[in-house]
């Protein structure tokens, strides 16, 4: 017996008008970013001012919103029916160009430059593991930011989360960056610059001057004086980061948030999208419900995989026409076409299955796969349309 | 090996976009070099236990354990590479820091110096592989159960591989002399050289084809010798292109369709035999965005070998299915 989860349907979501922030995460390749899309185009042409926050969209992705290069600014979409008075604005992350406006707001100007020009920083701003998380967070709280107060730009903002191997990665992120510089070996390395008169720096002062001869000797001095005064650098700016990292982890967890998993029918991404699911419910982060992307279906759904796969081997016997026209071996393929399809089909529900046995009350929706690659603002209207089914 | 193609050739690094199974291609390739009592040397470095999961094996850790016998009696090791136990490693060895190497572990140094610092962190995982294709039994110290045909690298994805590969550039900001630096240089050098090979696996879809056109792009300016492209999960369509044919045709008569499908025994209505016609025209959809795909593969100019999908995954013979394939293909010489 299988039990029929409830249906996801993104219209109540986006009639609600208390819900300003739609969050579509899931493991990497499942289709994120074309969802955020077309939900925001849907959202836009409901009438809604909205702005999409996209990460790393496929080139033609990109083209269909008209973002042409990588762009923090938000820019209006032409594409999308204005006509119920909505709006769309989009953007894709600048990962770098975040973390220096971050560092900017957070530190004098003298400070600043010293900062943004330290080796360390251009290496931890445009590689460290889960830079992209964090600015995508930053970013999603600046827009938040502008999305308060009276004239408020937009009334609903999407946002697509980094292509991480783990769809936790983007909830990890501020917490992982923080734990980083309340690290110890980062208070060591900035023991010297504040007063050296606390009772356990004495104490230890034997082993950390022994360690930092060793470092010296691997890494070479200039290495260590550049992450030292990258570290003293970052301290300052320490708590104004530590602050806006809790302020957006709080954004996330308000009710004006709604989170959409987003997997496809295969077992992997459908038990990252559980792991996410389960996380989120411990979190108390409120998960709208799970969007299946790409789900393969039968045009003749009576047409059993095992019935077509004989119904193939008996036509091969049929004898053949006369001329050039279809002959039975032509019907034999298409049944074999269709078997091979329908055994597609069943395996993904058995996946889909596992899923709501796991999270029964979770609502979902499928999206059917498409022939085609996504590359056009119509393509991105008729899966809205299939996410309101 | 039998193949030509690699002679010489002791790094395979693979990498692609994620979700096209490279640690699964990675695997096979493994296990296709294992042939005729070759030992090969499987290391990943991203801490995902990818390994383990192929071969149903426990996880692994800095031990070089087998897990797996080749075809024909070779044998496949895994190891999984930690940067900090890298860093200890490299530290050890060319410092002989002893008990400084345990306090540099207490005060959090090696989580600093391989979290903050990522080409720090990419040169310990690289050198532990250029360790590995290192070795030779001439040299003092080498235990003969620790040297192998052929490594294998599991590397990062398409989207960092670069960043990865390139060691050197990625230092040269951090650390302009001294012995990581040196340590870098050796590496690129290695990597640089005829030993080894970057194979790329992609899917026949629009974004990993993508990605490997750019990665293709990058690591030739990073002077980095390419291998193969390897396309993953191909799949054969049991209708051949004369029944497509006739099926686009305009005036397409579903007549001795419908005929042939009431002599089977089946119900045929006008939704049974429209849905069929839809399923081919649906391939025929399919496969032409396909040959997009691979007209653009085919400009990169690479050897280019296909794995078909496995329907079952990797559970039930699926990577022995794979070898066999990959086995067969190196044998034969890449097609296009």
């Amino acid at each position: 017996m299988t039990t029929q989860p409830p249906l996801l349907d993104i219209d109540e979501l986006l009639h609600d008008r208390s819900v300003s922030t739609i969050v579509c995460c899931g493991s990497g390749g499942v289709g994120k970013t074309t969802t955020a899309a077309a939900i925001a185009i849907r959202a836009a042409e409901q009438g809604r001012t909205v702005a999409v926050l996209t990460i790393d969209p496929a080139k033609r992705l990109a083209q269909a919103l008209g973002l042409a290069h990588l762009d923090n600014e938000p820019a209006p979409v032409e594409a999308i029916d204005d006509s119920a008075g909505g709006s769309l604005d989009a953007m894709m992350l600048d990962m770098k160009r975040t973390f220096d406006e971050l560092v900017l707001r957070h530190s004098a100007p003298d400070k600043a430059q010293q900062i943004l020009e330290n080796p360390f920083y251009q290496a931890v701003s445009s590689s460290f593991a889960g830079t992209q998380e964090y600015m995508a967070m930053e970013r999603l709280g600046q827009l938040h930011a502008e999305q308060a107060g009276d004239d408020a730009r937009w009334d609903l903002i999407v946002v697509d989360t980094p292509p991480s191997r783990s769809a936790l990665d983007f909830l990890d992120a501020p917490k992982r960056l923080g734990s980083f510089l309340d690290g110890k070996f980062i208070r060591l390395l900035m023991s010297p610059a504040k007063a050296g008169g606390r009772a356990y720096l004495k104490v230890m002062s034997v082993g950390v001057n022994t360690m930092t001869a060793v470092m010296s000797k691997v890494l070479g001095g200039q290495l260590l004086r550049d992450a030292q005064t990258f570290v003293a650098a970052l301290d300052s700016m320490f708590g104004g980061f530590r602050e806006r990292a809790d302020q957006t982890y709080a954004l996330l967890s308000d009710a004006a948030t709604a989170f959409v998993v987003v997997a496809t029918p295969e077992r992997d991404a459908l038990r990252e999208a559980s792991f996410f699911a389960g996380r989120l419910a411990s979190e108390r982060m409120p998960l709208a419900g799970l969007v299946v992307n790409r789900v393969e279906h039968t045009h003749v759904p009576s047409l059993r995989e095992g019935r077509a796969e004989a119904a193939a081997d008996e036509a091969d016997e049929l004898d053949t026409r006369a001329g050039s026209g279809w002959q039975p071996a032509d019907t034999a393929a298409l049944l074999r076409l269709h078997s091979e399809r329908a055994a597609q089909a069943g395996r993904q529900e058995a996946a889909i299955g596992r899923f709501t046995a796991a999270h029964p009350t979770i609502p979902q929706v499928v999206v059917a796969a498409s022939a085609q690659d996504v590359n056009d603002v119509e393509q991105l209207r008729d899966i809205g349309a299939q996410l309101a089914d | 090996m039998t193949s030509g193609d690699w002679d010489g050739v002791r790094l395979h690094v693979v990498t692609g976009k994620g979700g096209t199974g490279k640690t699964t291609v990675a695997a096979a390739l493994a296990m296709a070099l294992a042939t005729d009592g070759k030992r090969v040397l499987l290391v990943e470095v991203e801490g995902r236990q990818g390994i383990s999961g192929v071969f149903d094996v426990p996880r692994l850790g800095d031990d070089e354990v087998q897990v797996a016998t080749g075809p024909g009696g070779g044998q496949v090791v895994g190891l999984a590479v930690d940067p900090k136990a890298a860093l200890l490693e490299y530290l050890q060895m060319f410092y002989k820091l002893g008990m400084a190497g345990g306090m540099l572990e207490r005060f959090g140094v090696i989580d600093f110096a391989t979290t903050v610092a990522p080409g720090l962190r990419d040169v310990l995982l690289i050198g532990k592989v250029y360790e590995a294709v290192r070795r030779r039994p001439s040299r003092r110290g080498t235990r003969s159960d620790k040297l192998y045909d052929a490594v294998v690298l599991d590397a990062p994805p398409t989207g960092r591989v670069g960043q990865f590969l390139g060691v050197n550039h990625a230092m040269s900001g951090l650390a302009k002399m001294g012995p990581v630096k040196n340590q870098a240089d050796s590496i690129t050098a290695m990597l640089q050289s005829s030993q080894t090979v970057v194979h790329l696996v992609t899917l026949l879809e629009e974004m990993p084809v993508q990605e490997t056109v750019e990665a293709a792009a990058e690591l030739r300016g990073l002077s980095l010798p390419l291998g193969a492209v390897i396309v993953n999960q191909e799949v054969t369509p049991p209708v051949g292109e004369r029944t497509l044919e006739l099926l686009a045709a305009d005036d397409f008569d579903t007549e001795p369709l419908a005929t042939d499908l009431t002599s089977l025994g089946l119900r045929v209505g006008p939704r049974m035999v429209r849905g069929l016609t839809q399923t081919g025209v649906d391939l025929t959809q399919r496969l032409a965005l396909q040959d997009r795909e691979r007209a653009a593969l085919a400009e990169l100019d690479l050897p280019t070998y296909h794995l078909p999908l496995v329907p079952g995954g990797m559970d039930g013979g699926g990577l022995l299915e794979l070898t066999a394939t990959l086995t067969k293909q190196l044998t034969e010489g890449a097609g296009v």
